[in-house]
């Protein structure tokens, strides 16, 4: 039974603020809110558009250099970009694979963007960011009940 | 002479164009050209930023902690240096070789890795190159103008490469963040539904690769002047082969051909890569430049990955991908294959020829019984050597009484090729830049030959806000002349 509501993130644990989008991912898992699977991965990749088949909504979730502080929150469409490196697809990419594979339109997406700060290997979540993680969260709870 | 345009003769007066990072391929890199007023190109350095600081962060770890933290080191083929590591601290243990068991579910780990990393590539990142051409729209010339154009080939690449996870997933355990591998052998048989399941598609898998061979192999065929000449240079090649010369990408021993194909070295241990291959260091890049240790530095680089590990090997125990190969082969009349171009279409043979071994290990009963680990007598040092998808892996750990890792040394396969990615460029830039105004599209004719080599530039951090491309004109002082921004749509924006 694939589960209504799909939060994806991604990152790469070792390298700081990186972490953000999986960490959320882990703190949200622990929670086990009915009909929401959490998914992440180091980055996003063509064949998760196959992850999105069957969902209401999709909650996507990364760190970010630019965005307000704590958090920003924005709709997705998809749409074409050259992000993507096989190291960086953009989730609006993402999406456009979907439509494009399947031929017919993705489910509704979210991009949560969370602020990060530093993201040196080995370096420790920063500060801030486990305060706006704090903070995303929060939201990201209110947003899937 | 490699060096030819690597330092210009005189470096003042001329004008520097960085292209920084270089799109869509792995990380970040840089692109430096120092051209003259006429933009005659006088200088050529690709500066990649690649696993700095990596080996320190591994240092101090307990041994049977790395095969799960390399995974960090790539997004793309954590499993690589998954395998790599493990294939190292099973020497480390005295744990060599791993029971059969083990050796067939990580030979089946790793070719689903392969597999679904040379689809990844192919289908998403250099086929929008290769079917449009150079010089095509570059609103087009991505992965989206390939579903366009070719449906149901994008839909090809994104389940082959899903199919590759798979394999993966079975038997590291996770879609990411495996852990089935572990030093002396595996924690865990492939379960006999999950292999049910991957026997139902492999024949579609197959023939969706056989496809894909035939689509580069139509490639070259219609545009055989260009693939040909496209960043073509002659080089030594390097890869591991099985001790009967077949094609190996999982363990075997350490083969080198000459440009013309003539064998250097053969049936060379990998514990002993240390006596055959040396490293250098540049000041003007972090990256540093492998060679054989016999050669030195002017005459010992040499290429790795698919194209090498293609042509190094005398055949391929699998039967479409030995046909494949013969086909490729008779495309170089005698001579080896040197065009830059050609790694596609040896990377896609390598894929056929994985999804054919897939094929073989599900029906092998050890991956579902038998003894999973080894035990000996400890060593405390152990090289790893592996051909990942881009080309030989080395990994190479000494491990104190404690337990806790005293040294690491990794040789990437991008960096094997760093040599050879820089001639690449060069050669493109003798070809297609010099004494021409610099366009978008003789600037992504480097980036082409970049992508070729399928470079891993490191999982530095991916985090959204970033620019894909940024081009900079300085003067050889350093000053900026001149900012090019290649924004998120590929248009270019002069600041």
């Amino acid at each position: 039974m694939t589960a209504p509501q799909l939060v994806f993130g991604w990152g790469n644990a070792c390298r700081g603020d990186d972490a953000l989008g999986p960490v959320l991912i882990e703190r949200l898992r622990a929670l086990a809110l009915p009909g929401v699977e959490c998914l992440d991965d180091y980055q996003l990749q063509p064949e998760h558009a196959l992850d999105l088949v069957g969902r209401e909504h999709v909650l996507f979730v990364d760190a970010s250099l630019t965005c307000a502080t704590p958090f920003e929150v924005s709709p997705l469409r998809p749409g074409r970009d050259a992000s993507f490196s096989s190291h960086a697809m953009s989730p609006a990419a993402l999406l456009q694979a979907y439509l494009d594979v399947h031929g017919s339109a993705p489910p509704p997406a979210t991009l949560l963007a969370i602020r990060g700060e530093r993201f040196g290997l080995g370096e420790p979540m920063s500060e801030a960011a486990q305060r706006h993680l704090q903070a995303a969260l929060s939201w990201a709870q209110g947003f899937l009940r | 002479m490699t060096d030819t345009l690597e330092t210009a003769a005189r470096p003042g007066g001329l004008r520097r164009v960085a292209i920084d990072p270089v799109s869509r391929v792995e990380g970040h890199g840089k692109v430096t050209l120092l051209l003259d007023d006429e933009n005659r190109v006088q200088q050529v350095r690709l500066h990649i930023v690649e696993f700095r600081g990596f080996e320190k962060f591994i240092e101090g770890r307990p041994y049977w902690e790395v095969p799960v933290m390399v995974q960090r080191l790539c997004g793309i083929c954590p499993v690589s240096h998954h395998l790599a590591a493990s294939k190292a601290m099973d020497r480390v243990i005295g744990a060599f070789p791993v029971p059969p068991s083990a050796g067939a579910i990580r030979r089946l780990m790793h070719y689903g890795q392969v597999l679904q990393s040379h689809a990844l590539h192919f289908f998403h990142l250099s086929s929008p190159d290769l079917l449009f051409g150079f010089d095509s729209d570059a609103h087009r010339r991505n992965v989206f103008g390939v579903i366009e154009a070719h449906p149901d080939v994008a839909k090809k690449g994104v389940l082959l490469r899903k199919f590759g996870q798979e394999v993966i997933r079975v038997t590291a355990g996770k879609r990411v963040h495996g852990t089935g591998s572990i030093p002396g052998g595996m924690n865990r048989h492939v379960a006999a539904a999950d292999r049910d399941a991957l026997r139902r598609d492999v024949a579609q898998v197959i023939a969706w690769s056989e496809d894909a061979v035939a689509i580069a192999r139509q490639l070259h065929a219609a545009n055989r002047e260009l693939y040909d000449a496209f960043g073509s240079f002659r080089s030594k090649m390097l890869s591991l082969v099985r001790p009967d010369g077949a094609l190996e990408l999982y363990d075997g021993v350490l083969r080198a051909r000459d440009e013309d194909g003539t064998i250097l070295l053969d049936g060379a241990a990998d514990q002993g890569y240390r006596g055959l291959i040396e490293e250098e260091v540049r000041p003007w890049t972090y990256m540093k430049f492998p060679h054989l240790r016999a050669l030195g530095r002017e005459a010992g680089w040499y290429r790795v990955g698919p194209l090498a590990r293609v042509q190094n090997c005398d055949f391929i125990d699998t039967p479409r991908a030995e046909s494949a190969r013969r086909e490729f082969v008779a495309w170089g009349g005698g001579s080896p294959v040197h065009a830059t171009l050609a790694y596609h279409w040896a990377r896609m043979i390598e894929a056929l020829h994985c999804a054919e071994v897939i094929e073989r290990l599900l029906d092998d009963p050890a991956i579902l019984a038998g003894e999973l680990t080894s035990h000996g007598t400890r060593t405390g040092h152990g090289v790893g050597l592996i051909e990942a998808p881009r080309g030989t892996l080395i990994h190479d750990y000494d491990v104190g009484e404690d337990d806790l890792v005293t040294r690491c040394n990794l040789i990437v396969s991008t960096t094997h090729n760093n040599q050879a990615m820089n001639e690449a460029v060069r050669q493109v830039a003798r070809q297609y830049l010099d004494g021409r105004e610099i366009t978008e599209g003789l600037l992504n004719r480097i980036e082409v030959a970049i992508r070729a080599y399928d470079p891993c530039l490191s999982c530095a951090t991916h985090a959204l806000g970033r620019m894909p491309l940024d081009v900079t004109l300085v003067d050889a002082g350093g000053a900026v002349l001149d900012q090019v921004l290649k924004s998120a749509d590929g248009s270019l924006v002069r600041g």
